[in-house]
């Protein structure tokens, strides 16, 4: 089973939904990362998301664009997104860490050397945006080759008959895009997100996890009443943005602050 | 590779999932996928639709104005000593250029499916005048994601734009010119789906866009066969276009695909040159890739990131290339080639001073590769050019570099 699996197993078993913050590789700048992840554990995170900066997140709105732009000013690149999670292993073998970006910047590197690579660093799962199922011959192979878990998106348009290959062809947990938009555009519908929710039920057997527009402790609660896991980005990321210019220590502060707000409420979900 | 191999059918190309050899296909975040599903079905159920086809070619007729003239340039072709240059006169039609052909008939579709909003990325803002015209046609609402840095050098193109009703955004993120564009409107699209047509303007995206894209401007060499046989009694020896996503290309190119004796020539912008690495040239330098919505050859550097792009036309300042001219180029149907800057600038005084024609920038670099080829064929051989657009939109840049106001 993989550690993602695994994961969702032992919280369900706990009766927990997961929180999986996302936050980009290199933001602001590329020795802030490793720290920023250990932080995000430490304030409660099950599992998290870490952007591959790509030059063209056309699925990203602008707080992620302008992390995206601040690591790329310092030429984060795939090769040092993987050393991130690498020393990010030597302190926590637990954390599942899932990649999240568009699919250039993998298919550049090539599948299998990409698929080789981000295995033995530790990397447990892949999302590429831009890569629907239909287009996934050879990489779902090589990923499952090197038991890399393969996250493809849902969103609110999604027929139910593409629901299928997600079915099929990914594995770990399926991400439910609560919204019509890019990143940090809007707040979610949590009545909405209910009817999907139904909709989806049974046609997927993979653990959900929601995301988009999930800005705040109330949202995160109606989420995790919905969901198995929440998963929260823009709100973190602008907090990163807001402190760019100040230590590190202010950024953590900041973000622990906020990660306690998720945490807490979707303890609280939890709990009723 | 396989230049002699008589055994490919175009026609057959792409597959039904949008594949040109490896090729093209659909790369889209997923909220897009039903909307493209939709438009990929509503396009296969009009395109050999009779009453959607008269609707069209009436429409290219009374409000186009097509047919475009096959125009010999009679001086300019004995002033460089060879082949018979022909231009097929896209710039004579409505709104002056080549893309009004392809506007016209997605907006066809926008109203079969019952959409009240045209979105549409610009570089040189031909393809944004021309959907802003259907818009306004047609009484739809009409935004234009344009390059912050092209609204600047493509100004009277933004004043038609806005004249037309249009909304034009300048987008300031990334480069500032055409691919960032594409990346906002897509942004939109994804954000207002249910209302919004995105008229994509040049044969890349995600499928079905190369293919539907590419079957609106094969008007353009369905025309050009007609009337070179009816003038020369045989096909032209040579076809020369200008190459930045490549739709003008692909329009005169597409019906000669199969005439193995028809030599194909594709140009793309060479900037300050092949060598500099300013250049927006990903068939000549690049090497395959993902971006907006299809696998093709791109400017990238050696991690994956897209590479910042330079032309003197806006137009074909763009890192990717339509994935059917990825394709042609591996199977070796079509040469791509280039012409720099001030090669292309000198295609646009030549033409104009000689023919009193004044050409678009983008078309001015197949104007520039002719002036290089016709010499070196005979004067019983024919050439001819696609002169995409006109020139009347460059007239800042122009002005700028020859150092006049007005």
């Amino acid at each position: 089973m993989s550690r993602i699996s695994q994961k969702f197993a032992d919280l369900k078993a706990q009766g927990k939904t997961a929180l999986i913050p996302y936050i980009t590789a290199g933001d602001p700048k590329p020795n802030a990362t490793v720290s920023l992840m250990h932080l995000l554990v430490a304030k409660g995170a099950d599992m998290i998301e870490l952007g591959v900066p790509f030059s063209d997140p056309m699925a990203d709105g602008p707080v992620i664009q302008r992390a995206v732009e601040r690591a790329l000013a310092h030429n984060v690149s795939m090769d040092d997104v993987l050393e991130m999670v690498r020393e990010f292993r030597e302190k926590d073998a637990l954390t599942p860490v899932i990649l999240m970006g568009y699919l250039n910047p993998v298919e550049h590197m090539g599948y299998e050397a990409f698929a080789n690579a981000a295995s033995s660093v530790g990397v447990d799962a892949v999302l590429t945006v831009d890569m629907p199922p239909e287009e996934s011959f050879g990489y779902t192979e090589t990923m499952k080759e090197h038991d890399l878990d393969r996250i493809f998106l849902i969103s609110p348009t999604t027929p139910v008959g593409r629901l299928r290959a997600v079915n099929e062809k990914g594995s770990g947990f399926a991400y439910y895009v609560s919204l019509k938009g890019v990143t940090g555009s809007r707040d979610v519908d949590a009545d909405d997100v209910a009817l999907q929710m139904q909709r989806l039920k049974g046609e997927v057997d993979l653990p959900m996890g929601i995301g988009f527009g999930i800005r705040n402790g109330d949202a995160a609660y109606s989420m995790a009443k919905q969901g198995d896991a929440v998963i929260v980005g823009s709100s973190l990321v602008s907090l990163i943005e807001a402190n760019e210019h100040k230590d590190l220590y202010e950024i953590e502060l900041a973000i622990g602050d906020k990660m306690q707000e998720f945490r807490n409420a979707i303890d609280r979900a939890d709990a009723e | 590779m396989s230049k002699d191999s008589p055994t490919i059918d175009y026609a057959k190309f792409p597959d039904e999932h949008g594949h040109f050899g490896p090729y093209g296909g659909i790369f889209a975040p997923e909220t897009l996928m039903a909307a493209l599903e939709q438009l990929n079905q509503e396009y296969e159920s009009v395109k050999n639709d009779p009453a959607f086809l008269d609707e069209l070619a009436q429409d290219l007729r009374d409000y186009v104005g097509r047919p475009t003239p096959l125009y010999l340039a009679k001086r300019w072709s004995e002033e460089l000593g060879g082949a018979k240059i022909y231009l097929k006169r896209e710039d004579l039609n409505h709104t002056g250029a080549h893309k009004v052909n392809n506007t016209i008939g997605q907006a066809l579709l926008a109203k079969r499916l019952g959409k009240t909003r045209i979105i549409a990325e610009t570089g040189a803002g031909q393809h944004g005048v021309a959907s802003a015209t259907v818009a306004a046609r047609l009484g739809l609402e009409c935004v234009v994601y344009m390059g912050a840095d092209d609204v600047v050098r493509q100004a009277p193109n933004v004043a038609r734009m806005k004249m037309l009703g249009a909304t034009v955004v300048a987008v300031e993120s990334g480069s500032r010119t055409l691919k960032d564009a594409l990346n906002e409107a897509m942004r939109d699209w994804v954000t207002n789906v249910d209302d919004t047509f995105y008229i994509i303007g040049t044969v890349a995206g995600p499928h079905p866009y190369p293919a539907m894209v590419r079957d609106f401007q094969a008007v353009i060499g369905q025309e050009a066969r007609e009337q070179v046989l009816e003038k020369e009694g045989k096909l032209p020896d040579a076809l020369i276009a200008c190459v930045g996503g490549g739709s003008n290309a692909i329009g005169l190119f597409h019906k000669f695909l199969p005439d193995e004796g028809v030599a194909i020539y594709g140009v793309e912008p060479a900037g300050h040159g092949l060598e500099t690495g300013e250049h927006a040239a990903p068939l000549c330098k690049g090497t395959p890739g993902v971006l907006h919505g299809n696998r093709t050859y791109l400017m990238q550097d050696k991690n994956g990131q897209i590479l910042g792009t330079h032309s003197i036309s806006a137009g074909l300042d763009y890192p990717g290339v339509g994935p059917e001219h990825a394709w042609l180029k591996d199977v070796g149907r079509v040469n791509y080639v280039a012409i720099d800057d001030e090669e292309a600038l000198q295609g646009f005084r030549d033409l104009t001073r000689c023919e009193g024609i004044i050409p678009a920038l983008e078309s001015s670099h197949a104007i520039a590769y002719a002036t290089k080829l016709a010499p070196t064929m005979s004067k019983d051989q024919v050439i001819i050019v696609n002169l995409s657009g006109r020139g009347d939109k460059d007239m800042n840049t122009i002005a700028q570099i020859e150092g006049f106001e007005f």
